[in-house]
């Protein structure tokens, strides 16, 4: 039989006894349904914390720092046991002119982070300054911030962590648009012909000893511009430990004196050009992470990143989503039991009309597809209509759960999410399951003996 | 007027059908020649074998022994897929209670074995209207079964047998459910149908008178034997 018929002969089969088909297809819809729900959940979840944790800006990220640095990145790792006797390469503007012209790397930045000393109202306050990169405004680092951020990557504007803005005014909210100060020890390289130019014998000594360094105290007049409450994007790498955030080429054009000047000028390794402590490489995307991560090691410099920390979020929530599913697969086993009833009943019911059909010259084949159809277009319509409902009952727990956070000051969040993917799916597994279901039936039906099943009355 | 090129062949047909312990022979070493353009009515009392003898010529059953060559080919050697393209092609069939599928309309039950054949559309549509025609039944084409009355139903089922334009027709009592006045219409329109068409009739029946009147030729078995087959020669005495 052509498909046209056998698809019109199935859709009159179950428009005759729509009460039971409608019946058994809302069983589908309703097993499909659940499955959508639960694994939109899934979906949901799994997308907002891997947007959170992609704006974050850590999971495409990876840390480099010099292999001279014995300590870890954050500079909290343990001691290396023994230090291996090759030529360290120094942490310098020429590396991060090489790591720039690296493939996928979209950002290169130094970690900026001095002592400085804030004056403010009469006051003085000892604190940690720390420069911001210009990527930092796309992500959700600075979200929540009080007054606004940086108007430019070269204002020269600060932004207060709230604790620290509690001490300079217990109405932390007024200190935005005002002015403080900042005075900080600056870094300055003495060339060996600037030190030749020098007149007095006695600092023309003096420089050649600190080996071309010098130290000059500096002040900074910088506007208030937000103040941010919670720690942004803490962690190894991130803005952690800063109280005072400037825009990083205002931090960078300060020449602050870093602790790593310090380090080179024991190691008498000060070559007058500027060092950095730790450099942040932002790339395309956390995929391109590792092979990033695997060039600058071939550089000589040591790289880290915590792509490894965002695969095992990943397993879990494959694994949470399969869990989810298989409890939500069992909505759809006892509906598909309900396809296998309704066909059953159906081959009773019709058991002289298989037998006419057979007499008319149907094959066991054609009498196999039409009740193979009819299970199809219930499992189709059933997962259809559950794609639907399961779309609105995750957007129902979507509203809930909004309702329930704005009352407690949060802000709303999309807990659930039906992809394209995840609707095909649902309808497609609905569709095999009731086929699957109509086995049996349709079988026991191919097989009727058309002689007993004329005379059954 | 029948040829006497044989058609059908039933040659020392048996068919067994297992009741518990218990077997019966529902037919029972039978042979049998129809030829081509006969009308043969098959007559008997209730357990004779004359349904069982029918289906097997039809390819609904096979026998338990024997052979059935149709135009030389032996149903027996035909898988359930070369049996129902046999049912399809070569046989129309018409039973007692006319096995009109009440879902459908008259028009929808005449186009089903052409739904099988995978026939065009408009084709389907030129044959059944043509099939209808033919029994006289065209303006009840969108009525369905329950809307007919016995004879009408009859006919309706007598076009669907007729519409694949089949080699033979079998009747199974087709006028077992109708009054003697319907039933002889309907035999009326059988004899009517074959001198037309030409084609050959096996009917099943138990009225003698009837199967006197209406057929060339006349098996009587009991039994599931075959006692005595003998023509008719008169044909139809209205």
């Amino acid at each position: 039989m052509k498909l046209r018929d056998l698809s019109e002969l199935a859709a009159r089969n179950l428009r005759e006894a729509i009460l039971r088909n409608s019946l058994t297809t809302l069983g589908v819809a309703v097993g499909v349904a659940s499955l959508v729900a639960m694994l939109s959940l899934g979906v949901g979840l799994q997308t907002l914390a891997s947007d959170r944790l992609t704006k974050s800006g850590l999971f495409d990220a990876v840390f480099v720092t010099s292999r001279r640095d014995f300590r870890g990145p954050g500079g909290d790792g343990p001691p290396r046991k023994s230090s291996p006797p090759e030529k360290f390469k120094p942490l310098d503007e020429d590396a991060r002119l090489q790591f720039a012209q690296l493939p996928n790397v979209v950002d290169v930045y130094p970690q900026i982070r001095f002592l400085t000393d804030v004056r403010y109202a009469g006051n003085s306050y000892s604190t940690n300054v720390l420069g911001v990169p210009e990527s930092s405004r796309v992500t959700s680092a600075f979200d929540g911030i009080t007054g606004k951020y940086f108007s430019s990557p070269t204002a020269e504007e600060a932004i207060l962590q709230a604790d620290f803005a509690k001490e300079l005014s217990p109405q932390p909210a007024s200190l935005v648009g005002k002015e403080l100060v900042l005075r900080y020890a600056e870094r300055r390289a003495a060339s060996p012909e600037e030190i030749a130019k020098e007149n007095d014998i006695d600092k023309q000594l003096d420089a050649m000893m600190s080996g071309g360094i010098s130290i000059v105290s500096r002040e900074k007049k910088l506007r208030i511009a937000g103040i941010i409450e919670s720690d942004p994007s803490a962690g190894i790498g991130g803005f952690g430990g800063g109280r005072v955030f400037l825009p990083l080429k205002v931090a960078e054009q300060l020449h602050a004196a870093q602790a790593n000047d310090v380090q080179d000028f024991v190691r008498g390794g000060g070559s007058g050009k500027p060092t950095y402590a730790a450099l942040t490489i932002r790339a395309k995307s956390p995929k391109d992470v590792l092979q990033i991560e695997d060039a600058i090691k071939k550089l000589g410099f040591n790289a880290f990143s915590l792509l490894d920390a965002s695969k095992t979020l990943r397993q879990v929530f494959i694994v949470f989503d399969m869990f989810l599913g298989l409890f939500a697969s069992l909505a759809l086993t006892v509906a598909s039991l309900g396809i296998v009833n309704t066909l059953l009943m159906a081959i009773l019911e019709r058991r002289r009309e298989i037998g006419v059909l057979k007499a008319l010259g149907a094959t066991d084949g054609d009498v196999r597809s039409l009740f193979f159809a009819e299970a199809g277009a219930m499992g189709l319509l059933g997962g259809v209509f559950g794609v639907a409902l399961g779309w609105t009952i995750g957007q129902a727990l979507t509203w809930g759960t909004t309702i329930y956070l704005r009352r407690q000051d949060l802000p709303g969040v999309k807990i659930s999410h039906v992809p394209w993917w995840l609707a095909l799916s649902a309808i497609a597994f609905a569709v095999a399951v009731s086929l699957a279901a109509g086995l049996y039936p349709a079988g026991r039906a191919a097989r009727l003996n058309p002689v007993e099943a004329l005379r059954y009355e | 007027m029948p040829s006497t090129q044989t058609l059908i062949q039933a040659e020392h047909v048996s068919r067994d059908y297992r009741l518990g312990e218990t077997v019966i022979r529902a037919v029972n070493d039978l042979s049998l020649e129809i030829c081509s353009g006969e009308f043969l009515a098959l007559l008997g009392s209730s357990g004779s074998g004359k349904s069982t003898l029918l289906n097997l010529m039809a390819g609904l059953d096979r026998p338990t022994s024997g052979a059935i060559h149709v135009r030389g080919q032996n149903l027996a050697a035909l898988d359930s897929q070369g049996l129902a393209r046999y049912r399809r092609e070569t046989v129309g069939m018409v039973f007692q209670s006319f096995n009109l599928l009440p879902r459908m309309t008259l028009e929808e039950n005449v186009e089903l074995p052409l739904r099988l054949a995978e026939i065009d559309r408009p084709e389907r549509s030129r044959r059944v209207a043509r099939a209808l025609e033919r029994v006289r039944l065209s303006p009840r084409r969108q009525h369905r079964p329950s809307e007919l009355s016995g004879g009408e139903q009859q006919r309706g089922a007598l076009a669907r047998a007729l519409v694949n334009q089949p080699a033979i027709l079998f009747a199974d009592e087709p006028t077992g459910n109708l009054d003697s006045a319907t039933g002889e219409q309907i035999l009326l329109l059988l004899r009517e149908i074959q001198d037309t068409l030409g084609m050959t009739i096996i009917m099943v029946t138990h009225e003698r008178p009837l199967a006197e009147r209406f057929a060339n030729r006349i098996a009587v078995l009991s039994d599931g034997r075959l006692i005595d087959h003998f023509a008719v020669q008169t044909g139809v005495r209205a």
